[in-house]
């Protein structure tokens, strides 16, 4: 008798919705015996983990406003993960979208308007878009792979913000910090619900879920995408340029890590710091994967994703555990989707060996 | 003319800072010469590095800590190799998830080893070149590990080129159906390559927390082990040119600090990008010839391969 793995003639719809939630459930079984490996009592860590955190109106509100920025960047790297386009360096156009959205709210300190946050707005799109074309660019002209140069620039965006803050751009006024001055009102995106900090751009991050799913199912674009990612020969013969998907793709997700950073430094930081993501741009890659690239699949696994990093925070107070444990959940939360996967593509077959066959296993 | 003292710093500078790069991109290499891409190399380097880092304080014995961090990195080579050779992952989301991964278990596992600094590794002086007058004692009085990354790629190159085992595996990279049909097992002969480039993406790390800065921080890789990814692209999977890499990117960083020491009137935030920018410069230069990429690069990497029995 032998396991053997059977590709199937279709992809499995009940298993792409299973073997997620295996996943989830594989991941707090081996978090129960880490937790209990590390001398805490596993459940009580598994609640102040997952549901400590939602117990107030404040909790809520800390959880989705880490859940609007995974939201808003794995959906623009999913659309470019379907047609094969690796762009990793969402952490990098973050930056700049923060660089260029809160350059507009200090180049106009003082002169306030009704006009001045969609100024900010567009001005992190474009950076952050501005930021992907280098790579789309790279790819496209020069046949330079996107993984390693969108990856690259995410170091050079770091650096080019800490020059920024720590140089031209620092509070004169702020005790040698390295900070910016402090967005005005006109710059700050306005709180919606009272007790929290969910502000109109959380909010508004939901609309890319329907935008996506049209992209994606009603559009021509999208159905390129598809094409494209299931078969490259086929997407060659029905005469689909690979390199106007290269550059769609990584525009649109550069705009929308742009957008995540804007509404980084306009919300609850307001201003601009050398901090200013825990990682967002990497964690959305897990979101995406998690999500099974599918917009409301994306939703969901934001939601749970924010959760761990909430919970992290809480664990490395209420249990004098490092905040790191986030970090270790997300990687073996990912292994786990990405192993379970196999059973989306494949049947898993118990096999007898036939008569004459040396057993193996 | 600059004093012959500077540029014997500067190349020693260079060699050190060459060489975790080159033990990472020389276990890519063998890595992607099978056929599979791994991009966990950032992680797998971290793990190294705290591992190494750890079993050195704990047990005072640099070469026990130097092998817990090979055993380290093969250790996490390992989850990428069941995920993508048996589970037939998607090779650069398993890649991206081991970085991410590595990062936040190096990061847990050594919290409390941070603020620890150790001792150098003892330097050992090469006998009769050490001894030559002027250059000798400072060109020729490294630390091992820096030796055993001299020996790697003689030894890569061996195995790739004038062994049986090497040719099996470039087979394997080149044409893996091809490989199945006359009966060589696909799956184990990529396994075994993911692991020993574990092994030397570790190594590459414990050279860093052991040799290169003697301590342990969060990160401390700082995007090398993606350098090394882009060295094996840089070397059209070459293993002597990888090495010619590793010395130039070394020598970027040297740049770097000699800039700043040397008063150089730029901010040093537009100097520490440097690295990252030739990086990407060196893959545009390398990569702008197709034909040539194309020549080079294992025919099936990066392809999952699934026998059908």
């Amino acid at each position: 008798m032998r396991l053997s793995l059977e590709p199937r003639v279709q992809n499995s719809r009940v298993m792409r919705v299973v073997s997620p939630l295996i996943a989830a459930v594989l991941t707090v079984a081996f978090s129960v015996v880490l937790f209990t490996l590390l001398g805490r009592d596993p459940w009580v860590a598994l609640y102040t983990y997952f549901v400590g955190p939602l117990d107030s109106l404040y909790g809520v509100g800390e959880w989705l406003l880490k859940a609007a920025p995974l939201l808003l960047i794995a959906m623009g790297l999913a659309v470019g993960f379907r047609a094969n386009v690796w762009n990793i360096g969402a952490e990098g156009q973050l930056t700049l979208g923060a660089i260029c959205g809160g350059g507009v709210a200090l180049a106009f300190y003082g002169h306030g308007g009704w006009w001045l946050l969609p100024l900010m707005v567009v001005a992190a799109a474009i950076g952050g878009a501005a930021w992907a074309a280098i790579p789309a660019f790279l790819k496209t002209r020069l046949n330079t792979n996107e993984i390693l140069t969108s990856l690259m620039l995410v170091y050079v965006a770091s650096h080019l913000l800490q020059y920024l803050v720590h140089g031209p751009w620092r509070n004169p006024q702020g005790f040698n910090f390295p900070q910016t001055k402090a967005f005005t009102a006109w710059a700050a995106l306005p709180v919606v619900v009272p007790g929290t900090e969910i502000n109109i751009a959380t909010v508004a991050t939901i609309l890319v879920v329907p935008l996506g799913w049209l992209l994606l199912n009603r559009m021509f674009l999208g159905f390129q995408i598809k094409v494209s990612g299931l078969s490259a020969g086929a997407a060659d013969y029905a005469g689909f340029s690979r390199s106007r998907l290269v550059w769609s793709t990584l525009l649109l997700s550069g705009a929308l890590s742009g957008l995540a950073g804007l509404f980084q430094v306009a919300g609850p930081i307001g201003m601009l710091q050398p901090q200013i993501s825990p990682g967002y741009g990497f964690t959305a890659i897990i979101v995406a994967f998690l999500g099974q690239l599918e917009p409301v699949g994306i939703l969901l696994a934001s939601l749970l994703v924010a959760l761990l990093y909430v919970g992290g925070d809480q664990v490395q107070i209420a249990l004098h555990l490092p905040s790191a444990v986030a970090g270790l959940f997300q990687g073996l939360l990912l292994f786990l989707v990405l192993g379970t996967d196999v059973l989306i593509r494949y049947r898993v077959r118990l096999r007898r060996a036939p008569a004459g066959e040396a057993v193996d296993a | 003319m600059p004093d012959s003292g500077l540029v014997i710093a500067v190349v020693v500078a260079t060699v050190q800072a060459g060489t975790p790069l080159a033990m990472a991109a020389l276990g890519e290499l063998i890595v992607e010469r099978s056929g599979v891409l791994n991009l966990g190399v950032e992680g797998m380097m971290l793990m190294g590095a705290v591992t190494g880092f750890i079993i050195t304080v704990v047990t005072h014995n640099a070469l026990l800590g130097i092998l817990a961090a090979m055993g380290a990195g093969m250790a996490m080579a390992a989850v990428f190799a069941v995920l993508t050779q048996v589970l037939i992952a998607n090779q650069v989301a398993t890649g991206l998830a081991l970085t991410i991964f590595g990062g936040g278990l190096s990061a847990f596992v050594g919290l409390h080893y941070t603020g620890i600094s150790l001792p150098e590794l003892a330097a050992l002086p090469i006998p009769w070149l050490s001894a030559l007058p002027g250059v000798g004692p400072a060109l020729f009085s490294f630390d091992g590990l820096v030796y055993v990354s001299w020996a790697l790629p003689v030894l890569v190159y061996w195995f790739l080129y004038r062994s049986r085992a090497g040719l099996v595996l470039r087979a394997v990279g080149e044409s893996p159906d091809v490989a199945h049909s006359l009966g060589y097992p696909v799956i184990g002969i990529r396994c075994l390559a993911v692991l020993f480039g574990g092994a030397l993406a570790g190594l590459g790390g414990a050279y860093l927390s052991l040799a290169y800065t003697p301590l342990w921080q969060q990160g401390m890789t700082a995007g090398r082990g993606w350098i090394a990814l882009a060295l094996v692209v840089f070397a059209t999977w070459r293993p002597g040119l990888v090495m010619v890499g590793a010395y130039l990117f070394g020598f970027v960083t040297v740049a770097q600090y000699q800039g700043q020491g040397m008063g150089l009137n730029v901010p040093t935030d537009w100097l520490a990008m440097l690295p990252y920018l030739a990086t990407i410069v060196a893959l545009v230069l390398i990569s702008a010839d197709r034909t040539r990429v194309r020549l080079n690069a294992p025919a099936s990497l990066g392809r999952a391969f699934h026998a059908a029995t």
